[in-house]
Parts: structure tokens; C-alpha cells; sequence
């Protein structure tokens, strides 16, 4: 299973604290890890990615083992910490605004 | 007994003001959706239990809540507003053509017969409706498809669908208004649009009196008299005695006649409010005094109202969403400001007080009066 740290907001919205885990069949990338998390819990759909065009949202970043992996390619393989468990795959309310 | 409520939806979450009817005391019950802008939220006029809000962030998006008692627990409905189509372009601020884009959800406006009915004005402007309490939306498309869109560019707020009006004698009849496209109307139930903006004059723009792109920024109507309507546009205080066919100006003697919201008397349909604010570029009132202004004719003569108002160093704006009336015997008035405040009035305007002084600032307020 796949440790997911959501942000404060989204983890209200969720109905979760902590982090969660998600189950990722085949190679565990960014994108596997979000259609597993949005599977899991529907009402996170749009808040990540663009309902439309299923992109990142501009203010929201992607953490995989202290490494900002936000404009890698959705599809490339997570390190296998993450991909084990032993490290969470943290999505992050990017510092802007007041 | 009858009561109050009134919902307010702020930069950073939402909140709901309780009183009975003496409106006198009142509970705050709040923040709902904390650290969220909340634009809108509005209770079913069928169901006051069922109540929709408008839930966005810059981070995460649109969503929308939906209540089914009256506020106390809320539950995320859809979230997904899709263009019909392929959703073509609107002009941008330098003239170019830029494609539409979903941005948020500025008004949601329930069905007056249906509480699974909800429409939902957007930005980029597009009217959606929900037939099933906010699960899934459909565009009303021939708006957009009306032959002007290419040609409908935002306001400084963005090109937002903010103000529905629902006819309740016509069940046929919806009037829009978008920053900066103007006002529209349609009698099939959304299928077609015309434009109405017939009368208005917009010095700013390069046909003053061209068919779209005025800075439309808030319409009423009293509900006994849906033929007649009230705007209050970028500068110039509007009316229409033909569902919009043609408006004349009824600014008269206001001292400004710049502003944003603009509400009907829930009981005396030649009754409006305004809050006049000194201009485009200066969104606070003239002179540091905050007062709201009225007419009983229908426009043309206004009084300010100023009992219980700051009336100095007073430097807040009201937004377009940010007035309601209440029904109560002796009609109940209320405006939000961005400063945090939620002023009331018991007697119709004469006399305000603030019935909750440091809330984050106020975008939108809506009253229900109940039973």
C-alpha cells in the first residue's frame, strides 16, 4: 500500500487524518497514485487535478521522498520507497497567497 | 415563531446568523468550510433546509455543498461543470481571443418550485443547472452559443455569470447578467437567449451603446412584478418596466452612482436599496460614510440612510451578492461589507446595527425567513 499525506484542507474534506493508503496495481507513478486516491475518495476529484483536462493544479505540488516531483511526467515509476510504503508520496497546498 | 437566518458566505468560509423574529439577538454558527472562499450560499425557497454553497480555492478548486437541515451538517455534491462542447473563445482583456475556461461558481440560485433544482452562474460565464441537488450540471449552452460570446470579455472580477433571477410567473423566464457581457434573458427555459441591454449606455467601451459589454453588475426584481427590473450597472442606476426589452436611468440624485448591489423592498416593489461607492478604481464610500440609500419611487429620488452607520473613516466596499431582504411584517434589510461586518436593519433602512461586527470579508449574504 501507498502512503498518501494529503493537505490540511483536503483531509477535512475527505473525512480522513493521517495519511491514507491506496492500493496502485501495476508500476506506482504520480498519475496511478492519483487515480487510486480519487477511486478511493471520490469528493478528492477536482481538487488535485482539473476535473477537464486532468492536469496538476497550478497550486498544488507533488513530493516523493524529499524531491519535488511536480513537473515530472505523470507516468514515470515513483522510488521504490513509495512504491513500498516505507516513505509517504505527500501532495502539497503550494506557499502562496495570504 | 417565525425566525431568521442568514447566510453568509466570506473570503474564508461560511457562516450563519440565527435570530427570532425580533432580530434582536443573534447566534453565529461558524466557520463552515474554513479557509475556503465561500461566494455564494442560498436555501431552496420550496425547502429552506436545503441549502447550496459555493465552495472554492485558488489550491483546489470548485466545490459544491449542499445541506438538507438548515445548515448544521453539509455534504460535497458534484463538482464537475463542463462545457457543452467545444467551448470556443471570448475576448481577453487585450482584445485577443482566449479560450473559456472554468474558473469558480459566483452565484447559485434554486429552483423556486423544485429543491433538487439548482442553477449556477460561472466564471468563465456559463449558466449550469442541476436537476438532482447538486450531483451532476448541465450546461444551459445556448447562452454561450448566443452569437455575441466571441465578443464577451471580463470585468476587472473576472467574466463572471453573477446574478440568475428566476421568473415566478413565467416558469419559462431566466434573467442573466455577466461582467462585462451585460444582461440576457430567456423564455424557453434556457434553450435561447437574446440580449437585453437595450437603453444602457457605457461610456467606457468603444460603443457606448453597443448590444454587449457592459459592466452589468447586479439585477433585482420584486417577486410580484417580474416585468420590472433593477440594475445597478458599473456606474448608472438602471430600470426596466418591460422584462428588459429597454432600461432608462433612475440614478438622480445619488451622490455616486458607482456600486454594486441593489435590492427590491420584500413588501413595497417601488422600494430600492443601493450603496453607493465612489467609483471604479476608489471601491469604498464617498466621504468615509457608509450609507445605504433608498428610494420608495422607484428610483430617480433617493435618501440616504446613515442611522447606526459609520459615518467616518468608513472605507469597506459591498459586493454584488452582499444584500438580502428578509418577509417578516416590517421588512428586514441586511448587507455584508469587506471589512467583516454584517449590518441589519429592523424598520426597512431607517435604523442598522451590526449584527456581527470580525468576520473575514463578506462576498455574498442571503436571508431566509422562516416559518
Amino acid at each position: 500500500m501507498i502512503q498518501v499525506v494529503l493537505p490540511a484542507h483536503l483531509r477535512t474534506l475527505a473525512g480522513v487524518s493521517g495519511a491514507v493508503a491506496v492500493e496502485v496495481g501495476g508500476r506506482a507513478s504520480a498519475r496511478a497514485v492519483l487515480d487510486a486516491l480519487e477511486a478511493a475518495y471520490p469528493v478528492l476529484c477536482g481538487t488535485i487535478r482539473d476535473r477537464g483536462t486532468r492536469r496538476r493544479r497550478p497550486f498544488v505540488r507533488f513530493f516523493a521522498c524529499g524531491r519535488d516531483v511536480s513537473h515530472e511526467p505523470e507516468d514515470d515509476p515513483l522510488p521504490e520507497a513509495i512504491a513500498s510504503g516505507r516513505e509517504p508520496f505527500l501532495i502539497i497546498g503550494a506557499i502562496a497567497g495570504g | 415563531m417565525s425566525s431568521v437566518r442568514v447566510l453568509v458566505g466570506t473570503r474564508k468560509g461560511a457562516f450563519i446568523l440565527r435570530s427570532d423574529a425580533a432580530r434582536k439577538r443573534w447566534r453565529v454558527d461558524g466557520p463552515h468550510f474554513g479557509g475556503w472562499e465561500v461566494y455564494h450560499v442560498k436555501g431552496s425557497p420550496v425547502d429552506p433546509d436545503r441549502i447550496y454553497a459555493s465552495q472554492t480555492s485558488a489550491w483546489f478548486g470548485q466545490l459544491i455543498q449542499r445541506s438538507s437541515d438548515g445548515g448544521k451538517s453539509w455534504e460535497p455534491v458534484g463538482n464537475a461543470f463542463a462545457y457543452d462542447g467545444v467551448p470556443g473563445t471570448h475576448q481577453w482583456y487585450d482584445g485577443t481571443a482566449h479560450p473559456w475556461e472554468f474558473k469558480r461558481v459566483w452565484h447559485l440560485e434554486p429552483s423556486l418550485t423544485d429543491p433538487e433544482g439548482v442553477y449556477a452562474g460561472a466564471e468563465d460565464a456559463a449558466l449550469f443547472r442541476s436537476a438532482d441537488g447538486g450531483k451532476s450540471w448541465q450546461e444551459l449552452s445556448g447562452l454561450r452559443g448566443h452569437g455575441s460570446g466571441p465578443r464577451w470579455q471580463p470585468g476587472a472580477g473576472g467574466m463572471c455569470l453573477h446574478t440568475v433571477l428566476l421568473d415566478p410567473a413565467n416558469p419559462g423566464r431566466i434573467f442573466i447578467a455577466i461582467s462585462a457581457a451585460g444582461a440576457f434573458r430567456t423564455d424557453d427555459g434556457g434553450a435561447t437567449w437574446r440580449a437585453i441591454n437595450r437603453g444602457l449606455r457605457s461610456e467606457h467601451i468603444p460603443d457606448p451603446t453597443a448590444e454587449v459589454g457592459h459592466c452589468v453588475h447586479r439585477i433585482a426584481m420584486h417577486r410580484s412584478r417580474p416585468q420590472v427590473l433593477f440594475m445597478q450597472k458599473h456606474w448608472d442606476i438602471m430600470r426596466s418596466d418591460d422584462a428588459g426589452e429597454s432600461w432608462r436611468e433612475v440614478s438622480g440624485n445619488l451622490p455616486t452612482d458607482f456600486g454594486f448591489p441593489i435590492e427590491v423592498h420584500a413588501h413595497e416593489p417601488e422600494t430600492v436599496y443601493v450603496v453607493p461607492i465612489k467609483s471604479d478604481s476608489e471601491h469604498y464610500p464617498p466621504e468615509g460614510k457608509l450609507r445605504v440609500y433608498r428610494s420608495r419611487t422607484g428610483g430617480n429620488e433617493w435618501e440616504a440612510l446613515t442611522k447606526g452607520l459609520p459615518q467616518r473613516d468608513c472605507f469597506v466596499n459591498v459586493l454584488r451578492d452582499a444584500m438580502a431582504v428578509d418577509s417578516l411584517e416590517s421588512c428586514g434589510v441586511y448587507f455584508g461589507t469587506t471589512g467583516g461586518q454584517v449590518y441589519a436593519s429592523r424598520d426597512g433602512g431607517d435604523s442598522w446595527s451590526a449584527i456581527v461586527r470580525d468576520l473575514p470579508a463578506v462576498l455574498s449574504v442571503e436571508v431566509q425567513t422562516l416559518a
